[in-house]
């Protein structure tokens, strides 16, 4: 079991309010993404539930217990740390069963549960070995082996691969989403890479300046985004967002338009001059400086070719189009 | 030429560290020396570096005349005893000052490092006072406590620099793994900081060592070790320059040989801190 209920928790350290105040329910089984800038407070949200920070005033709920007084050691919650924090005295086997060795297990079961771990992580080859002497990635794995041998409530991962090289981290990626999947346990995991948040998430708590701006699944964001700071976030590359009397003509403050919902049109549409122009093959990506509604990114197709000085015309596709009130609310 | 100028650098840096090294060096060399003299060319002028009439005599009648081994034994005891008891009372105080900082952390520690500044003389009276009603007067069991006291604010900073050097993540990542606390102390902190605690422990045996004012102030004969095992021999015979330096010899040749097995580890915990 592992549903976690937060009730108005706000932290604040000294005079700063970095936690203003959040409710948020997460159900038993789910995989959710706490994503935003830097600095909205998403370590510190997941800290606050780990226990590794006194909350200023609210209650954590964990499985229908007030745990909100609970030190980490009793909240039954594991976490694996952006720098590992491996042990570094001891070899993998034994921080793989240092939690076991904590809860007093029988040393026969906890070795039988630490070995079951290191072969669903690959890691048998290396028990014997010290955090030292082990590559970023085998790193990584200790980590989680050493959170999923005591099956815990809930995992919780402060920017788990943030660390590796960007094929590793596309490989680690997909191997916590089939942990996910087998052990079918509650997930909270922080990032500020929006890829990671669309690719994992069940559910995603958008974050900013430690206010929850939206909640919900990562396509639900992608379409519906409740608001221009979500319309922004959510979705790579940016949403173009857009003023003024175009934006009027619709009866709304702001226009949003993906890049990947504009096309390149023979005539009509916004026109404009080509300023940048990228060719990945696969796409081709533009930079468009258009007299109605300046500067805008366009992915187009990969058998757009065009060079900058070129001039295009662009054309939103139909019901693509977000509209955004004065007060950047989304408008229905 | 740029290479010249830096080997020419170095040859300076070397002879300046050579020259340091050896002043300070000096004394003891002579005292070594002069322990193998007889007393009349110990005092012989102009002083001769090397006699030619080498002898142990010196040794003989020091060993003959007092008990080495029990003023030995109570050095070890009490050097020892203070740095241990010194450890278990800081490693938890430099564990709070280095993971969970107040806001006046920094002062307690300046102030605690500010009493060793403190002159020994001032609270002789009240120590002394202190010591002969309690009963400690002239116990091993009082000199521990008396050390320790004194090396207390030492150890306390040696142990927070290196404490300061673990990342918290790694203490944080124990609690979450369902460690207590002194657990998390035991199993996860005090191993990481063993080179540290070693060095820590190392500098304290040895200032407890060679601590000489409260070993000779509040001992008569029970509990004194070597330091007053050394002044027993400048007071009642005159200066017997010889034997005096046998008797010094004796005192500092332990600990002289514990320093220079363990060189490697104080140099590295001495300028942990500093050069990091
Ligand atoms: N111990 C602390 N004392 C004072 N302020 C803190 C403390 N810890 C965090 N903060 C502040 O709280 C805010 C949120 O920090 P937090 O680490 O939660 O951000 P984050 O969203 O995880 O950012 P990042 O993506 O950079 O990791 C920041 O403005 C930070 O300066
Ligand atoms: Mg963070």
């Amino acid at each position: 079991m592992g549903k976690i209920v937060l009730n108005a928790v706000r932290k604040s350290f000294g005079e700063v309010d970095v936690i203003p105040g959040v409710d948020l329910t997460i159900e038993d089984g789910e995989f959710v993404v706490f994503v935003g800038p830097s600095g909205c407070g998403k370590s510190t949200l997941l800290r606050l539930i780990a226990g590794l920070e006194d909350t200023t005033s609210g209650a954590i709920v964990i499985d229908g217990a007030d745990a909100t007084a609970l030190p980490p050691a009793k909240r039954g919650l594991a976490m694996v740390f952006q720098s590992y924090a491996l042990y570094p005295h001891m070899t993998v086997r034994k921080n793989i069963m240092f939690p076991l060795k904590m809860a007093g297990m029988e040393i026969g079961e906890a070795t039988r549960r630490a070995d079951a771990a290191a072969k669903v992580l690959n890691l048998t080859a290396y028990m014997e070995r010290r955090p030292g002497q082990l590559s970023g990635g085998q790193r990584q794995r200790v980590a989680i082996g050493r959170a999923i041998v005591r099956e815990p409530a809930a995992f919780l991962f402060d920017e788990p691969l943030s660390n590796l090289d960007a094929a590793l981290r596309v490989n680690m990626r997909q191997e916590i989403t089939e942990l996910h999947q087998s052990l079918k346990t509650t997930m909270i995991y922080v990032t500020h890479d929006q890829v990671e948040a669309m690719t994992m998430a069940d559910k995603i708590v958008v974050l900013n300046a430690g206010r929850i701006e939206q909640v919900g699944s990562p396509l639900a964001l992608y379409n519906n985004p409740g608001n221009t700071f979500v319309a922004g976030f959510i979705g790579s590359p940016k949403m173009n967002l857009i003023e003024g009397p175009e934006a009027a003509a619709l009866g709304a403050t702001t226009i949003g338009v993906r890049p990947e919902h504009l096309s390149v049109v023979s005539e009509g549409g916004w026109e404009g001059v080509v300023g940048l122009s990228e060719h990945l093959g696969s796409d081709t990506f533009l930079k468009v400086t258009t007299d109605r509604v300046g500067t805008i990114n366009v992915r187009a197709g990969g058998e757009v070719i065009l060079r900058p000085g070129d001039r295009v015309h662009l054309a939103p596709q139909p019901g693509k189009i977000h509209r955004f009130g004065a007060d950047g609310k989304a408008m229905t | 030429m740029a290479r010249a100028v830096s080997t020419r650098r170095k040859v300076f840096y070397t002879a300046a560290a050579w020259s340091v090294a050896l002043l300070i060096f000096f004394p003891v060399f002579w005292t070594i020396l002069t322990s193998f003299k007889t007393e009349a060319s110990a005092v012989a002028s102009p002083p001769q570096l090397f006699s030619a009439d080498w002898t142990l005599d010196n040794y003989a009648e020091v060993w003959g005349r007092s008990d080495y081994p029990r003023f030995f034994w109570n050095s070890v005891v009490i050097s020892v005893g203070s740095t241990l008891l010194g450890l278990i009372i800081a490693i938890p105080a430099a564990w709070s000052m280095a993971f969970v900082p107040g806001n006046r952390t920094k002062d307690l520690l300046m102030w605690m490092l500010s009493t060793k500044m403190m002159p020994a003389a001032a609270v002789l009276i009240p120590m002394y006072l202190i010591f002969q009603r309690t009963g400690l007067f002239d116990t091993r069991t009082g000199l521990v406590l008396a050390l320790m006291l004194m090396n207390l604010p030492v150890i306390v900073w040696m142990l927070y620099t290196y404490f300061k050097e673990i990342p918290s993540e790694i203490l944080e990542a124990a609690r979450m793994d369902g460690a207590s606390l002194g657990k998390e102390i035991i199993y996860v902190l005090t191993p990481m900081a063993i080179p540290g605690i070693a060095s820590t422990m190392l500098l304290n045996i040895i200032l407890a060592w060679n601590e000489a004012f409260w070993t000779i102030t509040l001992t008569t004969v029970n509990a004194a070790p070597l330091s007053a095992f050394i002044a027993s021999f400048s007071a009642p015979q005159g200066l017997f320059y010889a034997k005096l330096s046998a008797a010094s010899t004796m005192a500092i040749a332990p600990i002289l040989i514990l320093g220079w097995f363990s060189q490697k580890q104080l140099v590295r915990g001495l300028t942990f801190g500093a050069v990091k």
